[in-house]
């Protein structure tokens, strides 16, 4: 029998589903290998139960909590799908805010009704079997692990810094062109997209386990930038830490 | 007399999370609304104490599907609040881009959303089965749209390639040929797609509404427009929007709901073609006529109809845009900017409505105020009034089509629910 795959949408944009249905040239070979059976944003076919979750978002509101222990329960595998979801990505910002505060900020006195809770992680929550990292995801990564698990193989991503990709697609080092880029610390997997597009990377992927993040700062006093200023850029897609479930 | 009783919870095929509840006792409504459970996310909060550079890769988390559009709005009231000029190679790499996401956008919602209701399934995915070849064009036409973001911008969903000022990598001209070849060979896979509709039945319902858009005297406006055209209160100047697009906070909804001065009113494919038919291409206007859409329209489900218009446009727009750029011959630019403080207000109208984005920098460059206004935010304030509307006319119906003929008008709006949850400082009326 085919895996019956579920996809489920949490805090976040909904841009990672997408994705997945934006393989569009590969997206009939997958739907031969797994039955798709619920996904919300395109599909009104509902279902009780699936083998494998493919979750994205964070969790953010009581209502998001509740839902995704739901799913855990149900769920033989849980795979979180991009940063939302796996390092809290853009929504952790909100967390440098008291609740009550960033309610006022956006909805004045009217904020009180909204449920809203610092945001975390999938793994903050319920434990999770594999996180594809970015924002969004890549498709390319996305299909090579869709082709692993088919083949009953363990999916193995990268834990080496994004520079190691940027270098084999021949890229001019955007620090010679003047700009911060997150490539010496940020795990790879995208194959260095925003590089090779002309910009630096703002880390949507996270740290790789083991950082040199000495080598990266002398890349960056190289170049005249500094720490401080590079950690700004970085907490974009990585502000969560525990810190905020206090 | 009869007594409903509706509660939608989830409606599926549209983006974030929403509800229609709807009573009727003794065939009178009690309650009857759209109900927005979408998380609220605080872009506005996030974007406060970041940088100028920052500001357009944030908000184009926003969205996944418009995810360009959001860029393109942001990236003009940042370039209006620094006073910094864009080239004509900038402007067309721009809207080139911008062709692709609307060109994605309107397929994923023809094709996706819409057209299981008409075939009278729950989804595309058993058309896999019983259309096969409609279900390869879609997919054929959708990465022809993607793969033009991904030339021009390096990727669709959260474009890398767009920054204040300039492209700081100029995809090269043998790529965008190429693309030009693909969007000329897809205009039989097109007229397939009017051919296929006109043998769909959409429902008949017509209410007479506002109509909004953006306006530009040169082109039929998407990325740019110059004024804020409203077909009840007239031309609004861009940086003036509060005039047009007034906020409240309702208590049944994340998102805020938009009145003009006189009501609701309606953004999107529709409101454009109403308003800016005239600067439409011959063949736009052929097929318009061939689905038996003329303006002014007042069917709000002939939006999925509006927005294949616009795609028979935008196809034949990315086609114009490269020969020109190809033309000109394709340059690295400077992307040096002079920070400064000011403030700026950027619009364009996205697939789903008129997007504007409004920032405030200190002279530092970093983001002291902000607000930004949502298309499907303008929105839900109309799809109730149409709901109030429509549900008398179809009383006499089963639970479960009243229900469907509901679900069908929220998703003919192309509503992007987790867009609307993003708004700004309420201004209480």
């Amino acid at each position: 029998m085919k895996p019956r795959v579920a996809m489920f949408a949490f805090t976040c944009c909904e841009g990672c589903g997408l994705a997945v249905i934006e393989c569009e040239n590969e997206l009939l070979d997958v739907l031969n290998l797994i039955d798709l059976v619920e996904w919300r944003e395109g599909l009104s076919e509902k279902a009780e139960e699936y083998d494998i979750a493919l979750v994205e978002g964070s969790i953010s509101t009581h209502a998001d909590e509740k839902k995704i222990k739901e799913i855990r329960e149900k769920a033989k595998v849980l795979v979180a799908i991009g940063a939302c979801a796996t390092t809290g990505g853009l929504n952790a910002l909100k967390n440098r805010y008291g609740m009550h505060e960033v309610k006022q900020m956006v909805y004045g006195k009217a904020g009180e009704q909204f449920d809203t809770i610092p945001a975390r992680p999938l793994r903050a929550v319920v434990p999770v079997d594999l996180e594809l990292h970015g924002c969004p995801i890549d498709r390319t990564e996305f299909l090579r692990v869709v082709r692993d698990v088919a083949l009953g193989k363990t999916p193995k991503l990268p834990d080496y810094p994004l520079c190691v990709e940027c270098k084999k697609k021949e890229n001019v080092c955007v620090f010679f062109r003047g700009m911060t880029c997150m490539g010496p610390v940020v795990r790879a997997g995208c194959g260095a997209i925003c590089p090779t597009f002309g910009d630096g990377c703002e880390g949507c992927r996270g740290l790789v386990s083991n950082p040199n993040e000495n080598a990266h700062k002398e890349t960056l006093a190289e170049h005249g930038l500094t720490v401080t200023e590079v950690l700004q850029h970085f907490d974009m897609f990585n502000s969560y830490t525990e810190d905020h479930l206090a | 007399m009869k007594d409903v009783k509706i509660n939608v919870h989830d409606i599926t095929r549209v983006e974030g999370h929403g509800n229609i509840v709807l009573d009727v006792q003794a065939g009178e409504i009690k309650e009857l609304k759209l109900e927005i459970s979408e998380s609220p996310r605080f872009y506005e909060a996030f974007l406060l104490g970041r940088k100028w550079y920052e500001a357009a890769h944030i908000t184009c988390r926003i969205c996944g599907i418009c995810s360009i559009g959001h860029t393109s709005a942001s990236l003009q009231a940042m370039e209006n609040a620094l006073g910094v000029e864009i080239s004509e190679q900038t402007l067309l790499l721009r809207k080139l881009a911008f062709a692709g996401e609307t060109l994605q956008s309107h397929y994923l919602h023809a094709f996706y959303l819409v057209a299981p209701d008409l075939l009278g399934v729950p989804s595309v995915l058993p058309l896999v089965k019983t259309h096969p070849d409609v279900v390869k064009m879609a997919l054929r036409l959708k990465r022809l749209a993607n793969d033009i973001c991904c030339t021009v911008a390096g990727r669709h969903i959260h474009p890398c390639a767009m920054k204040v000022k300039a492209f700081p990598k100029v995809p090269k001209a043998e790529d965008l040929l190429a693309l030009k070849q693909r969007l000329l060979d897809s205009v039989p896979d097109l007229h397939s797609t009017v051919d296929l509709l006109k043998t769909l039945q959409l429902p008949a319902f017509e209410r007479e509404m506002e109509f909004v858009a953006l306006h530009h005297p040169d082109e039929y406006a998407l990325y740019r427009g110059a004024v804020i055209r409203s077909t009840v209160n007239g031309d609004t100047p861009i940086p003036d929007y509060k005039q047009q697009v007034r906020e409240k906070v309702v208590p049944h909804s994340h998102a805020k709901h938009v009145s003009s001065a006189t009501g609701p009113y309606m953004v999107g494919a529709l409101a454009r073609f109403n308003i800016n038919y005239d600067q439409l291409r011959p063949e736009s206007k052929e097929v318009a006529e061939a689905l038996g859409l003329q303006p002014v329209c007042y069917n709000p489900y002939m939006n999925t109809i509006a927005q294949v218009v616009e795609c028979v446009e935008c196809t034949l727009d990315g086609v114009e845009f490269i020969d020109r750029l190809v033309d000109m011959g394709l340059h690295d630019e400077d992307m040096t900017v002079e920070v400064k403080a000011g403030r700026g207000v950027g619009a364009s109208d996205v697939p789903r409505g008129t997007l504007f984005h409004e920032y405030a920098v200190d002279d530092e460059g970093t983001i002291v105020d902000c607000n930004l206004i949502i298309p499907t935010g303008q929105n839900l304030n109309n799809i109730e009034h149409d709901m109030h509307a429509l549900v008398p006319q179809i009383m006499d119906k089963t639970e479960e089509e009243i229900a469907l003929h509901l679900e069908m008008l929220v998703r003919a709006y192309d509503p992007c629910i987790s867009c609307a949850t993003h708004l700004l400082k309420v201004e209480f009326v």
